[in-house]
């Protein structure tokens, strides 16, 4: 579980702060999804999280802690994330990729992580890789890396799972199908933040949306809360429409031609 | 992925080829001896002239060159996973140029031959640290791609330094070095052979500690840091004690190039991809390599010596290139 409150980040030389007063939770057993145009600090979001940049002011509470104040090992035990375009220098076999997400449990002498294997079989089936571990890395679609990224992070036997993006690059099949393994994953009582383009998908998936625009909460609840027309026109500034899907009846996105000329 | 059996063979032919490199190089020479009359020389158990020449002359030269590859091979292979590049090495990031500067100015101004390593490791930290320096100044964390633009940069100041230092030297000061830049092992002595090996044992074994570490700097910065992993300090750790291993062999062994590069590319994927075992055998491989450059050095053109850094260039361009067609 993760809890940001007033989070504010300023970039150097920036004029204006890439996240200005941030709060919300990403509670158990949901997806919580974060959307909003490019630039609006999603990213930005997710590397504070990490501690790759420096908040100015507010706190990120992960299951009740300080983030900040947390040993990083431990902060790894506890929110395990799926950065974007993660991917090893050097091709590994799938096997050892997906065993990297123990390396928060083990110290640098080895040993000392009696669970690893376990966790990494759990990894392999929650995440549906199994017909693929004993190829290299470089040997995987991008369907299949995007799920092996995934179970890396299952391994990690975190309470909860951020992904940056995790479709990006993907066809219509194995979108829907990242997007049903993080529902199953969150169903299993896992809390999951998932940073995304994908308004339609999020619209079906998400219990929870936080719209952000130049740094603010746009809009936050449930997707028939968030995914307004008016709402949306305004945040990513584009003429466009909000229907009803006729097959599901979850919220969908149309955007409209002839928008402001760049 | 490779077989466990596959997988002991491996290592097993890895460490057949150092004892095969080794052997070779105790026998061959001017004055040629069988294996066994090598060993039998070396434990004292021979003429007193096959003895001394065994012990004095041939063992230390191929103890030091097996410790230089080996060195040089394992300080390749963790650069190469810390930056995630597979051009990274000693040599390319300027700490060669560093070391080399550092022990030219040292040869240059007549310090104590104790004192070259240390002159070679003080410039490979100034390089590696005017490296981070120019790379950071590039724009906010430093890109492997910038470090190794920077190295090059580095390198090329490092030349004009060596220049500057050399044509202000005596001749004599100036020759030396420039054989000593050439690389060679023909002086080897047991105190040399000692002081490497204790720079090669703490810093190549620290390495392999730290090697799990590399499997996630790997990664990639991000994916590193979601992993619970510093990565600035991991990453300073891991360049910093590759380039002491680098350093350590610049100052025994002059310039011995292509071998940092070359190879870890040559075991990884035999080695199961994995740092501490591509690490490792990167140590057997290029020790084997090095004594066997070495013996080519010395017999090629005999009774004259070749470079011994100008053979592994020579050799390791075949080898680079049957690489290159697999990063297609």
């Amino acid at each position: 579980m993760i809890r940001f409150e007033g989070v504010v980040v300023r970039y150097p030389r920036a004029s204006a702060p890439a996240v200005d007063g941030v709060s919300f939770e990403v509670p158990r057993a949901t997806i919580t999804a974060i959307a909003g145009p490019n630039g609006s600090g999603k990213s930005t979001l997710v590397r504070t999280l990490l501690g790759r940049v420096a908040m100015s002011a507010g706190t990120i509470y992960v299951d009740g802690d300080d983030a900040a104040r947390l040993e990083r090992r431990e902060l790894a035990r506890r929110v395990a994330i799926v950065s974007q375009r993660e991917e090893p220098a050097f091709p590994v076999s799938v096997r050892d990729y997906i065993a990297l997400g123990r390396h928060p449990h083990t110290t640098l002498w080895g040993g000392a992580d009696p669970d690893g294997p376990e966790a990494v079989a759990r990894a392999v089936n929650e995440a549906e890789v199994g017909a693929f571990v004993d190829r290299t890395t470089d040997e995987l679609s991008g369907g299949e890396w995007q799920r092996v990224r995934i179970a890396r992070a299952l391994a990690q036997d975190a309470r909860t799972l951020v992904l940056d993006e995790p479709t990006t690059y993907l066809d219509i099949a194995h979108e829907m199908a990242a997007f049903e393994l993080l529902d199953a994953l969150a169903r299993a009582g896992r809390a999951i933040l998932v940073v995304s383009h994908q308004l339609n998908l999020v619209a079906r998936f998400a219990q929870q949306v936080v719209l952000l625009h130049r740094g603010r909460v746009a809009a936050a609840g449930t997707p028939g809360d968030v995914m307004r027309g008016d709402v949306l026109e305004q945040v990513y500034e584009w003429p466009l429409v909000v229907t009803r899907d006729p097959a599901v009846g979850a919220p969908a996105l149309l955007p409209l031609r002839g928008g402001r000329k760049q | 992925m490779t077989r466990p059996s596959s997988r002991a063979t491996f290592w097993a032919l890895l460490v057949a080829a150092v004892a095969v490199a080794a052997l070779l190089g105790l026998a061959i020479g001017p004055v040629r001896l069988t294996p066994w009359e090598a060993w039998a020389a070396l434990t004292g158990d021979g003429d007193i002239t096959s003895v001394a020449i065994m012990r004095d002359i041939r063992a230390p030269r191929v103890a030091l060159a097996a410790l230089i590859g080996a060195a040089l091979a394992m300080s390749g292979a963790a650069l190469q996973g810390t930056m995630r590049n597979a051009l990274a090495e000693p040599y390319l990031l300027g700490v060669s140029g560093g070391a080399a500067v550092g022990a030219v100015v040292a040869l240059a101004m007549r310090a104590p031959y104790g004192l070259v390593p240390v002159g070679a490791f003080g410039g490979a930290v100034a390089a590696v640290i005017l490296v981070l320096a120019i790379a950071r100044a590039g724009g906010g964390r430093p890109d492997p791609r910038v470090l190794l633009m920077a190295g090059v940069v580095v390198g090329a100041f490092a030349n004009a330094v060596i220049m500057i230092a050399l044509a202000s030297s005596p001749p004599d000061a100036t020759r030396n070095a420039l054989w000593w830049m050439m690389g060679s092992v023909a002086a080897a002595t047991w105190a040399q052979v000692a002081w490497l090996a204790v720079y090669a044992l703490l810093a190549g074994g620290a390495l392999l500690v730290f090697a799990p570490e590399i499997d996630v700097l790997a990664l990639g910065d991000e994916a590193a840091a979601g992993l619970g992993v510093t990565v600035e300090r991991a990453g300073r750790r891991a360049y910093v004690l590759a380039s002491l291993l680098a350093a350590a062999t610049v100052a025994a062994a002059g310039l011995v190039g292509f071998v940092g590069l070359v190879v870890p590319h040559l075991v990884r994927a035999r080695a199961g991809r994995q740092h501490r075992a591509v690490i490792a055998a990167a140590g057997l491989a290029g020790a084997a390599l090095v004594i066997g450059a070495d013996l080519v050095a010395r017999t090629l053109r005999a009774p004259n010596e070749l470079p011994l850094g100008a053979v592994t260039a020579l050799g390791g361009v075949p080898f680079f290139l049957a690489q290159l067609r697999r990063f297609r």
